[in-house]
Formats: structure tokens, C-alpha cells, sequence
């Protein structure tokens, strides 16, 4: 870049890559005047690991422990888009239990995701304490993962045709348990944050999304539905039986301020952690009775064919396009990652605003490098 | 809402002599268009009221050297969705492996600007008119394109090794002492 190109006041700053609110390995060089940022040039790939190569070297299972490493904070949720996309090819059709306990999984995990995301937000703005509260039940649905399957980050639990274990025994009434403790702890939460005059300010009139920047930037997800569009996967185009559950989904209203702001973001998720809870308790509920591994192939081997599947991860819209040539390993595995169209939107919504902004927004979009980069 | 066979009229109908072939067997049915053309036929497909486009869901990159079933070559493959109308349809176009190029999208989605950078940086994939062709994922002086079916990695990069370490029972076979515990290793 040409030093000289700067005149007056304006200066070049890095952001990143090693910075606590970035949330991973992102590089952001900011173009300032003063504390104005007159641009923002988003740098990735620092956290490239070559799925996409790799899946093309492994056999179709064996994709799964990749697909976990991508978004390492909802990994129930990227393993699902992909044992679905390969099912799909296979024209394979689970059990009744084997889809209750993936959306029982998936919205565990939904949960946990959402919770890092408030609390690190909140932390990004300066406040401590709700961050320490979230981790705290975060770490509780951590323990029933690793008493379902014993990982408490990587699980490789939904594999294709099946899941990688059966619930343990108790592990309904545990569940239930911190269910009902749970409950309580989003009241807290808006107490403590949602409706803090601090956070408003910081938040309310921050980081616009238009719903026209929305679509033409494939924005989904809650970032989407702060926007006020109520758009979600799992009721648009059901998998996992999805539409025989009862839920609502969120979107944000502009209650203080300009529909689509960071706060818009933010307490869709918050709202969203509640429609969880209801799903997790109307799958506890009909838990039928099965064997998890009744469907799954001894080989996987689908026909020459090719699919694009999505499904909606705490982030948003992932997807997954899966070509097959008829051989054992993928002939190629595209992912489409929410969190990467939504970082590509970045620099038309923080142009203009102060640098202390910038951190606010990045932490309202809810990225995560891992997938990004992939 | 339309069907994919009715999109894929409607397309037959508009630019005749511009689809190279669709096909309606396969799970989600597509369209095979010349690369001259893609750009034209999405805008039509983004703003037509009937069709409304209004998202790109998906901009792949695939290179097909290698395949047992299909001829050598290189695809970009759109998949398009209608929020409004809740259709879906999938574009193709296929190019060759040497100098491959085609126009961008961008200026109808603007989400394709990153996407076609990622194709560009992992196929070598030129989209001309694009506002910003750099790569993305790899740092800029990366040679060569790592998604491309025949890839050769790198011994190393700037002087650091890029190849991966050889496996410890690989080590083994090949009769290095490896000692009984990684204490005594030499």
C-alpha cells in the first residue's frame, strides 16, 4: 500500500490477526480519520486447513471429524449438514430416534453456541459478568455431551445413517434437570444485559443490516432474522422432522433503534435459546423407542450424483455440495459457510462508524474463523 | 413457487440457442449455459418478477480431470434460490482447464464477490470484470491452485517445510531406530 496515498489526518491500523475480539485469526486493516473508519479490508485464511482437500482424500465417514474442526462451537450442528447431504445422495431414511435425538443434539448444542456468542459479546463491550454466567451453563451442556460420547467439543456423533451412540441411561432426567435450571437464567441474562442502558448505547444504533444488503449478501441465520425477516431453515424446509415440533422463530423488531442493529442480533439469539429449550422438551418427550445404528451402511458408496443440502446452524445457513463420481471417497465437498458471507458484508456496514464499532458488529455477526477458513 | 422443469422452460423459451443442455434426472436439475452467456442469463433470472432470484446460495468451483464418468474439465456451478417465490435452480458452466475464464456475477449478487475470489484462488478460475481477483484463503504468493485435481504440494513455503512429517510407523518401516520409548529416540 502507498504511504503517501494518506493525506492528513488518515492512517492506516491493523486489527488482528491475534486480537481477543475477533474471534479467531481475522486481520482487519482499518483505513481511519481519527476514530472515524473510512474503510475496512477483511483479511482471512489464517486458520486455512484444507478441508476441502482433505475430504477429497478420505472416504464419506471419515469427512465427519473434518467437519467437526470447522465450526468447533456447534460441531452437533456441522456434522448434521453433512451426514444429511450424504443421506440425501444415498436415498437413505433414518429411524424416528435417530432424528429425535439429532434435534435433541442439535439444539443442545444450539444452545451452548448461542450462550459463548452473548457472553463473549457481552465481554467485547466491556461487560464481565454475564460472560462468566453463560460459560457456566455452557460448561453443563459440555458434561452431557461428553457423557453422551465422551467429547466435550468434537463429538463425530452424527454419522451417516445413524448417530455415534444411544443416550445413556439417566441422561433424559439429567437433561430435564438442567432444563428447568436453565429456564431462569435467560431472565437473568436480560436483567443483567439484554436491557443494561450501557449495552443499549453501545449496541442499538450500531451495524446496520438492510434487508436488501441481507439477501444480496446471503446474510442468514439470526444475523438475518435481525433484520426482520423471518426466515429459518428448519420450519422453510424441514429435515430431521422439524415440522412436526412446535417453535416460533424470532426476529428483530427495532425496539431500540433502527431494525437491523447489532441489539437486533443479539437478543434474537437470547430468544432463540428459549425456542430451544421448548424443542429439547418436545423431543425428550417423544423419544421413540429404536436402534441408532439400524440404518447405517457398511459402506458408503453412493451413486454417481450430486447434491446441495443446507440446514440451519446457530450461525446460520450452511451448506453443503456434495459430488459424487460412484467411488468410496467424495469426488468433491464444497462448503458453504454462513459465517463467510456474512464477513464479506463487513465492510459495507462499519464504513462510517467510529473504530470502538467496529468490535461491536464483528461480535454481533457471530463468527467463527474456523469455518470461514475451513 | 415454480418447479425446476418449469424454470428451466421458461430459460429454454428466453435464450434458446444459449442452453447447452439441462437435465432433470439428477436429485437437483440443472443447466448447462456457455460461458459468454452466465451473466446475462442471472441477471434475467435475478430480476424477472416470475423467477426473482434474489439469492445465491452457493458458487462452487470442480474440476473434473480424473473423473471416471465425466470428461476432463472445469465447472462453476451456481446454486440459485427465490426467497420470494421459494424455487430453486442450478446453473453450470464449463470451461476449460487451461485459461479458464468467464464474467462475474458480482454485479448481480454481491455475495459472489468473495465466492469467485475462493474459486479463483483454488481453481484458477479468471471472472472478468471482477472488481477485486485476489486470493483469499491462500497468502498472495501462493503457486499454483490446491483444489485442482493434479496439485503438487510444496516442498515449502518461504522457507519453511510444507510437506507433512512422516508418520512414526512409516519411519519405522523404513528401518530407522526409533528407540523403545520417545525418550531413547536418536
Amino acid at each position: 500500500m502507498q504511504v503517501e496515498a494518506y493525506a492528513g489526518e488518515e492512517m492506516v491500523l491493523n486489527m488482528g490477526p491475534q486480537h481477543p475480539s475477533t474471534h479467531g485469526v481475522l486481520r482487519l486493516e482499518l483505513e481511519t480519520d481519527g476514530e472515524i473508519v473510512r474503510n475496512v479490508i477483511p483479511h482471512i485464511g489464517y486458520l486455512h486447513r484444507c478441508f476441502e482437500k482433505h475430504a477429497e482424500k478420505v472416504d464419506y465417514p471419515g469427512v465427519i471429524p473434518f467437519c467437526d474442526r470447522m465450526d468447533y462451537i456447534a460441531s452437533m450442528n456441522n456434522s448434521l449438514g453433512y451426514a444429511l447431504a450424504v443421506e440425501k445422495l444415498m436415498d437413505l431414511e433414518v429411524n424416528e430416534r435417530v432424528k429425535t435425538l439429532r434435534v435433541l443434539m442439535a439444539e443442545l448444542n444450539r444452545i451452548a453456541s448461542h450462550l459463548l456468542s452473548v457472553g463473549t459479546y457481552a465481554m467485547d463491550i466491556g461487560s464481565f459478568t454475564p460472560f462468566l454466567h453463560c460459560f457456566r451453563e455452557r460448561e453443563k451442556i459440555l458434561d452431557l455431551f461428553e457423557w453422551l460420547c465422551g467429547a466435550r467439543l468434537l463429538y463425530n456423533y452424527n454419522w451417516v445413517g445413524g448417530v455415534s451412540h444411544d443416550i445413556p441411561d439417566g441422561f433424559e432426567a439429567k437433561t430435564r434437570e438442567f432444563l428447568g435450571q436453565f429456564e431462569p437464567v435467560i431472565a437473568e441474562l436480560d436483567k443483567l444485559l439484554s436491557y443494561n442502558k450501557i449495552f443499549l448505547e453501545r449496541t442499538a444504533n450500531v451495524g446496520i443490516i438492510s434487508e436488501e444488503q441481507a439477501l444480496s449478501h446471503n446474510v442468514t441465520g439470526p444475523n438475518l432474522r435481525g433484520s426482520g425477516i423471518a426466515w429459518d431453515l428448519r420450519r422453510e424446509e424441514p429435515y430431521c422432522g422439524y415440522d412436526t415440533y412446535d417453535f416460533e422463530v424470532p426476529v428483530g423488531l427495532g425496539e431500540y433503534g433502527p431494525l437491523g442493529s447489532c441489539w437486533d442480533r443479539y437478543y434474537v439469539r437470547v430468544r432463540e435459546m428459549e425456542q430451544s429449550l421448548g424443542l429439547i422438551r418436545q423431543a425428550l418427550d417423544r423419544l421413540p423407542e429404536g436402534d441408532v445404528q439400524e440404518h447405517i451402511p457398511r459402506r458408503v458408496r453412493p451413486a454417481k450424483n450430486e447434491v446441495y443440502d443446507r440446514t440451519e446452524t446457530p450461525r446460520g445457513e450452511l451448506g453443503y455440495y456434495v459430488v459424487s463420481d460412484g467411488g468410496l471417497i467424495p469426488f468433491r465437498v464444497k462448503v458453504k459457510s454462513p459465517c463467510f458471507t456474512v464477513l464479506s458484508l463487513l465492510p459495507a456496514i462499519a464504513r462510517g462508524g467510529m473504530v470502538a464499532d467496529i468490535i461491536a458488529i464483528i461480535g454481533s455477526i457471530d463468527i467463527v474463523m474456523g469455518e470461514i477458513d475451513r | 413457487m415454480k418447479q425446476a422443469s418449469e424454470i428451466l422452460q421458461t430459460l429454454q423459451e428466453q435464450f434458446a440457442d444459449k442452453i447447452i443442455k439441462s437435465s432433470q434426472e439428477c436429485i437437483q436439475p440443472f443447466a448447462v449455459v456457455p460461458p459468454g452467456a452466465v451473466a446475462e442469463i442471472c441477471a434475467f433470472l435475478k430480476n424477472d418478477p416470475g423467477m426473482a432470484f434474489d439469492t445465491l446460495m452457493c458458487l462452487s468451483g470442480v474440476d473434473y480431470k480424473g473423473s471416471k464418468k465425466e470428461p476432463e474439465r472445469l465447472e462453476v456451478v451456481y446454486h440459485l434460490f427465490s426467497m420470494r417465490h421459494r424455487h430453486k435452480i442450478v446453473l453450470k458452466v464449463e470451461l476449460p482447464r487451461e485459461d479458464p475464464a468467464l464474467p462475474t456475477v458480482e454485479g448481480v449478487w454481491a455475495v459472489a464477490n468473495w465466492h469467485e475470489r475462493e474459486a479463483y484462488d483454488m481453481y484458477g478460475i479468471h471472472f472478468d470484470g471482477h472488481s477485486d481477483l485476489r486470493r483469499i484463503l491462500c497468502p498472495d504468493d501462493w503457486v499454483d491452485y490446491p483444489l485442482r485435481k493434479d496439485y503438487v504440494q510444496p516442498e515449502s513455503y518461504r522457507g519453511m517445510p510444507a510437506a507433512a512429517a512422516k508418520q512414526f510407523a512409516q519411519r519405522a518401516q523404513e528401518g530407522e531406530d526409533l528407540g523403545t520409548d520417545p525418550f531413547s529416540a536418536g
